[in-house]
């Protein structure tokens, strides 16, 4: 009996994979090394439930894209840069046909796999972090330093900055309080830069990681007496810095923060000391912005939404992760339309479709993404695409915009970029490709 | 001199506050021999069980009682689960058991209670006092000088305890050879039990007192970092070491991340900030060269 039995449970089994394998739609796989435990577990939760939402929120309300589903794979880094490239490995096998933008969100993690990802021919964005000479693509074709760098960040809030001071800085001393770290550096060049052009006194100041002592730093602002302090944090180090603030009675408005800086994990923790503050950001919190209500009622509607707190659906990281994840689909729309509608589009596809990004305000809202992103268009030679910031302020209770788009000074900071990438490319031994010619 | 005495006394206040971790080592240390890497991870479980049933709806008052029992219950489970297997092995044994426990924590307390960073409204504002301000012109923090007088109190308490209790007795004699002290009688499990019942209250105080000021968030297992110089200078076996301990890294760290970048800044030119990271642990490490067992650590005299 059995002999008999066991032969027609397999062939079922296989006649049923075969017809499931026929049912299935074309799919565009996104390899996902995401973040949900550890140090920083909370700010990877609501940025990779946007991201995820929606994707899910495109299949179930657009069925795909020109009808190809978004498929994803997670793999959990802790934000460790070892296991983050453990997760790339792991995951780059089943992309080598399909692959989505990766999204790590680390310095670290993106610094390790720049080279890898260009040698895999896999996308690898780094939407307000990692490696910021990637904006020349022609040195960095699979790099996308998406949206708006540390530099052009830093650029637009001392742009902000003057403008709040009738127009000058001249004379002035701002205080520039950083995580120790590529990450706390990487806005240095910049703000010198802005320093000499606007001749105000620049005071760097490191804070060792992790931050969470802050005594000796801020006892030396209250010498300093500056006008301004731009704070570059990270995780315990934000509430840190403005129970300091507090402490040493420096006022918070006077306070502008990184993007990395300015969400509510950063700013609850620290109570009162918090309020008034500021911030950059290129993405508005609430559920007021279309796609956000619309994923709330259609993903968590239908019960698929990925996050388990639904509290966190429309603050500043689950926004951005949703900002990400729009993005990321129109360069997979955009790459269709060059290589055909309806199939699932490869590495090199995919980075020709992020290097064609054309995001006008019109499209923006079309997508249903006003305030989540800022205007974007991209090329060989520039893989940013936009620049812009808005600089909001907690007000004790929600985050507020208090500016329209501010861009940094592009003339000041780009040529930083081009050097850089040059210098790279000398090291490295890559001939830069000719951006000229690519169409 | 107004600004060195101002960077003096905020350094012995956070001093006070590494301290506050450094406790926790210091007991189980004592008690058992075993360095217990999972401290830091116990502080965190502590504050984050205090805001978590706060979030259900508690008091403060009820969330600190409950909180206690978890660290109790916590303490009696590590006891039966893993340390009463490993009596008698090698010290290293029981130092990886408490790697092990330290991952686990990790895990489950936030599994529990949440990732998201939340704030410890214990009442106490952290602001200068505004008498000192204008007098001296000196930032000393509220907030500071009662976590100076807390620890303080559980200094002294500690003290006492090892010191005149029969248990304290028992804890000392149990440090000094499981063996000897199974064999005139001294129950070993419910010693190790209470031991880690008060390490857990220990790290309750100190997650409390670093919860309320930078937030309750996984970065309060990060504290244990701190805590690790303060032990090599005052000895891992005693309960004032780890306040005179405590007090010299703090002076010593913010002072020299005032002082010594600007020199070699101005000899060598860059930036040579953010050196309070390291800085304790070269302290320590010169200090070991001439005193290992720390200042008030017990010699280790081994009879051949």
């Amino acid at each position: 009996m059995m002999k008999t039995f066991k032969p027609a449970v397999a062939a079922a089994a296989v006649s049923l994979a075969m017809l499931s394998q026929a049912a299935v739609s074309a799919e565009q796989f996104f390899p996902i090394p995401s973040f949900r435990v550890g140090p920083y577990g909370a700010n990877g939760q609501s940025f990779y439930g946007g991201f995820i939402d929606y994707l899910n929120y495109v299949n179930m309300k657009e069925k795909g894209v020109n009808g190809v589903q978004m498929a994803y794979e997670e793999c959990e880094t802790e934000y460790n840069t070892a296991k983050g490239i453990e997760c790339y490995e792991r995951l780059k096998g089943k992309a080598a046909d399909s692959a989505g933008p990766i999204h790590v969100m680390s310095t670290g993690i993106s610094y390790a796999l720049v080279d890898k990802s260009a040698q895999d021919k896999l996308p690898l964005t780094m939407m307000g972090y990692g490696r910021t000479d990637a904006v020349d693509g022609s040195v960095f074709p699979y790099a996308f330093p998406l949206v708006t760098t540390y530099q052009m960040q830093a650029s637009a809030i001392i742009k902000f900055l003057r403008d709040k001071n009738a127009g000058s800085l001249e004379g002035k001393k701002i205080v520039y309080l950083y995580h120790d770290s590529a990450y706390g550096k990487e806005a240095i060049v910049a703000l010198q830069a802005e320093a000499s052009l606007n001749k105000f006194n620049l005071v760097l100041i490191p804070v060792a990681h992790p931050g969470n002592e802050q005594g000796a730093q801020w006892l030396k602002i209250r010498q300093e007496k500056p006008d301004f302090v731009v704070f570059w944090g990270w995780g315990v180090m934000n509430q840190t810095a403005l129970k300091a603030a507090q402490k040493v009675g420096f006022p918070r408005d006077k306070m502008i923060g990184s993007w990395w800086t300015g969400s509510e994990e950063d700013v609850i923790p620290a109570g009162d000391a918090a309020k008034g503050y500021m911030a950059a950001t290129w993405n508005v919190s609430g559920k007021k912005v279309p796609v956000i209500a619309d994923i709330e009622k259609v993903v968590y509607g239908a019960g698929k939404g990925n996050l388990q707190d639904k509290d966190k659906i429309g603050t500043i990281l689950y926004n951005r992760g949703v900002s990400a994840a729009v993005v990321s689909v129109e360069a997979i729309r955009k790459a269709q339309e060059k290589f055909g509608k309806g199939k699932p589009m490869n590495g090199t596809q995919v980075a020709w479709g992020l290097e064609h990004l054309d995001m006008t305000e019109a499209r923006i809202k079309a997508l249903g993404a006003t305030d989540l992103l800022p205007e974007i268009k991209t090329s060989c030679s520039n893989h940013e695409g936009s620049g812009k910031v808005k600089i909001q302020q907690w007000d004790g209770a929600k985050w507020v915009p208090v500016t329209g788009w501010i861009e940094g000074n592009k003339a000041l900071i780009h040529p930083l970029f081009q050097a850089s990438a040059k210098q790279y490319a000398k090291e490295k031994g890559i001939t830069p490709r000719d951006c000229s010619k690519e169409k | 001199m107004n600004f060195f005495l101002e960077v003096l006394v905020g350094g012995l206040l956070s001093g006070v506050m590494y301290a506050l971790v450094a406790l926790g080592f210091v007991m189980i240390y004592k008690a058992s021999g075993v360095f217990n890497f999972a401290q830091g991870a116990m502080v965190y479980l502590a504050a984050l069980s205090v805001v978590g049933i706060m979030e259900w709806g508690a008091p403060l008052w009820l969330a600190v009682v409950l909180a206690f029992s978890i660290m109790t219950a916590f303490g009696i489970a590590t006891e039966k689960f893993v340390l009463r297997k490993l009596v008698n092995q090698p010290p290293i044994a029981l130092f990886m058991a408490t790697i092990g426990l330290a991952f686990f924590i990790e895990g489950l307390a936030p599994m529990i209670f949440g990732s998201e960073p939340r704030a410890l409204d214990l009442g106490i504002v952290d602001e200068p006092i505004p008498w000192i301000l204008d007098n001296w012109n000196m930032v000393i923090s509220k907030f500071d000088l009662v976590a100076a007088g807390v620890g303080a109190v559980l200094v002294a308490t500690l003290a006492l305890f090892f010191q005149f209790t029969r248990v304290g007795r028992a804890l000392r004699a149990v440090a000094d050879d499981h063996q000897a002290a199974l064999s005139i009688g001294i129950p070993l499990q419910n010693i190790w039990a209470i031991v880690w019942g008060v390490a857990g209250f220990v790290a309750l105080v100190a997650g409390m007192m670093w919860g309320a000021r930078n937030g309750v968030q996984f970065a309060l297992t990060f504290t244990a970092l701190k805590a690790l110089p303060v032990l090599i200078l005052g000895g891992f076996t005693s309960v004032p070491g780890a306040i005179v301990g405590g007090l010299i890294i703090g002076a010593s760290e913010k002072l020299a991340e005032i002082y010594i970048p600007p020199v070699m800044e101005g000899m060598f030119g860059g930036n040579f900030g953010g050196i309070e990271g390291w800085f304790p642990y070269v302290l320590a490490l010169l200090f070991l060269l001439v005193r290992p067992e720390g200042l008030f650590g017990e010699k280790h005299i081994d009879r051949v």
